[in-house]
């Protein structure tokens, strides 16, 4: 579903950020990216959801490549996916449910589906009681159940997260995971960067480990670098 | 499109000055064109008015032979241009004068005006290039003392509709880009102010035209507003020249609609030119 095949990524400015990474993510698989600060999660993630080109390469995601699609491909494949982030980005001047409404409008959802849909993720997020709030009234927490909820909206095939547990506290940080978790457990793909290695290590999941730019360590891997808690799983060439 | 027009409606709310001077700098950019157009408009009636009585008078010599005179008479009135070629003699020339000047009838004495030849000419020959060549053409005959067509009039007509019609374009234009400036740089800080907003509208897969739709209605009904306000602007100015100057015509609804659809075009023109640049910085 999301493939990488050799891909290279440098800019202008700073150089060589990825240099010839290859891997590929399943459907309802859940894959943790890890590696230190400025080792390329970030620019992982961009891709996938066309955010960034790659210089070399190819980026298949849901069935549109890197090589071959047309700026119209972009807001299709966002609708297929759920985008997370470590600053929650929401509309701060805007309730809750509205946030969410936003992501149903935009992408052009019957205005009379729109208000049980927000029910109905806020629910799934546990926010029920939050839906009047504005963001500045919840805790990090809560806010990024509110940005999952948004993620959620378009009914994705996965999400993508960058960090999102890198600005919460160790309780909100087991939550927001355990939710990422339920939602995997529905069917949709989960795509994680985290720096969290003990999150990683906990949760037996895939971990693809990422450092100065280049591939280091992948559990799905066959015969892996180094042996890990995760259960190899087999890939299947459905990208 | 429900959601773009009350993002666009919510965008005059949120700078209700600067869409006021957006809206302003385009009602003047057609005011100014249109105040011209009125000018040029008016002209022009005055002018169908002139030539409709455009008229070339050819003095025949004294003691021009009656054969000559009709032989020319038929000559002319063969032209392609010529409406109607008639002969004034002497006597009608007098007579004529004579009713013209009332009281002061006896200074004329028998002989002293010349006839003429008057030849009226088809519309659409009435402009003063054709005139002017129509006259040549009739004063090469030798027994031609004198033509007359009311030259300077005609021409001076003409050249100030030309020049009332080139001042209204340039000023128009010149406003019409200043117009396209503000618009955009308006439209500008209206894509920074909602940068947030855009980028998330991009992460969740709304299309570029989706985002693009809220500014460009923005730009499309101030630049309608804009085109109305100089509608509004040109009639009362017509009204104050009608009391204190002249009596002169505004424009027909046809026109004021053309006028109105300008603004529309400006508007749009403007928003269209800038958000797509600024767009693609957030
Ligand atoms: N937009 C950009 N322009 C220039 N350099 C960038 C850009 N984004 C990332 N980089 C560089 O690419 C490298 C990887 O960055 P990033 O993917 O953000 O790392 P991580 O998320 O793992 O911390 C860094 O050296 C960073 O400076
Ligand atoms: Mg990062």
């Amino acid at each position: 579903m999301i493939r990488f095949s050799h891909v290279h990524k440098s800019f202008a400015r700073t150089g060589a950020a990825l240099a010839d990474v290859s891997f590929q993510v399943n459907k309802g698989e859940f894959v943790f990216i890890t590696g230190p600060s400025g080792a390329g999660k970030s620019t992982i993630l961009k891709l996938c959801f066309f955010d960034e080109r790659p210089s070399q390469g190819e980026v298949k995601v849901y069935g549109i490549s890197s090589a071959t699609y047309t700026p119209a491909d972009v807001p299709r494949l966002r609708r297929r996916l759920g985008i997370i982030f470590q600053d929650f980005r929401l509309l701060e001047d805007r309730s809750v449910e509205a946030n969410i409404a936003f992501a149903l409008e935009v992408t052009g959802t019957p205005a009379g589906q729109i208000a049980g849909r927000v029910a109905r993720l806020l629910a799934q997020v546990g926010l029920a009681a939050k839906a009047t709030a504005i963001p500045r009234e919840l805790s990090g927490g809560e806010q990024q159940r509110v940005a999952i909820a948004r993620a959620l909206a378009n009914d994705p095939v996965a999400l993508v997260a960058d960090e999102p547990t890198g600005n919460l506290d160790e309780r909100a940080t087991r939550g927001i995971f355990q939710l990422f978790k339920d939602i995997n457990a529905s069917g949709t793909a989960v795509l994680m960067a985290t720096h969290d290695l003990d999150l990683v290590r906990r949760s037996g999941c895939r971990n693809i480990e990422i450092n100065r730019g280049q591939l280091v360590f992948d559990s799905a891997a066959d015969g892996g670098f180094r042996a890990s808690g995760a259960s190899p799983m087999m890939e299947e060439d459905d990208a | 499109m429900r959601l773009a027009f009350r993002e666009a409606l919510l965008a005059f709310r949120r700078a209700p000055m600067l869409s006021a001077l957006s809206i302003t700098t385009i009602a003047f950019s057609l005011f100014a064109f249109g105040l011209f157009g009125l000018v040029a408009l008016n002209i022009r009636n005055a002018l169908q008015k002139v030539e409709d009585r455009v008229e070339i008078r050819a003095f025949i010599a004294d003691g021009t032979g009656a054969e000559a005179t009709s032989a020319a008479l038929g000559d002319i009135a063969a032209f392609p241009e010529a409406a109607s070629v008639r002969l004034v003699t002497q006597t009608q020339a007098l007579d004529r004068a004579r009713l013209e000047l009332g009281e002061f009838s006896d200074v004329f004495e028998e002989g002293i005006l010349p006839a003429s030849i008057e030849v009226r000419l088809k519309t659409g020959f009435r402009d003063p290039a054709t005139v002017r060549a129509v006259a040549k053409r009739i004063e090469v005959y030798d027994f031609i003392d004198d033509i007359r067509f009311g030259e300077e009039w005609v021409e001076k007509l003409h050249r100030l509709r030309n020049i009332a019609t080139l001042a209204g374009a340039t000023l128009g234009l010149t406003f019409a880009v200043v117009a396209i400036i503000i618009i955009g740089s308006t439209i500008r800080m209206a894509v920074m102010a909602r940068s947030r907003e855009i980028a998330i509208m991009r992460l969740v897969g709304a299309t570029n035209g989706f985002i693009r739709a809220p500014f460009l209605i923005e730009g499309f009904l101030k630049g309608t507003l804009g085109g109305a306000l100089a509608l509004v602007l040109a009639w009362v100015a017509l009204a104050i020249i009608n009391r204190f100057v002249v009596q002169a015509t505004f424009f027909d609804p046809w026109m004021g609609a053309v006028g109105v659809v300008a603004g529309a075009c400006i508007g749009l023109a403007g928003s269209a030119l800038s958000v797509g640049r600024h767009l693609k910085r957030v």
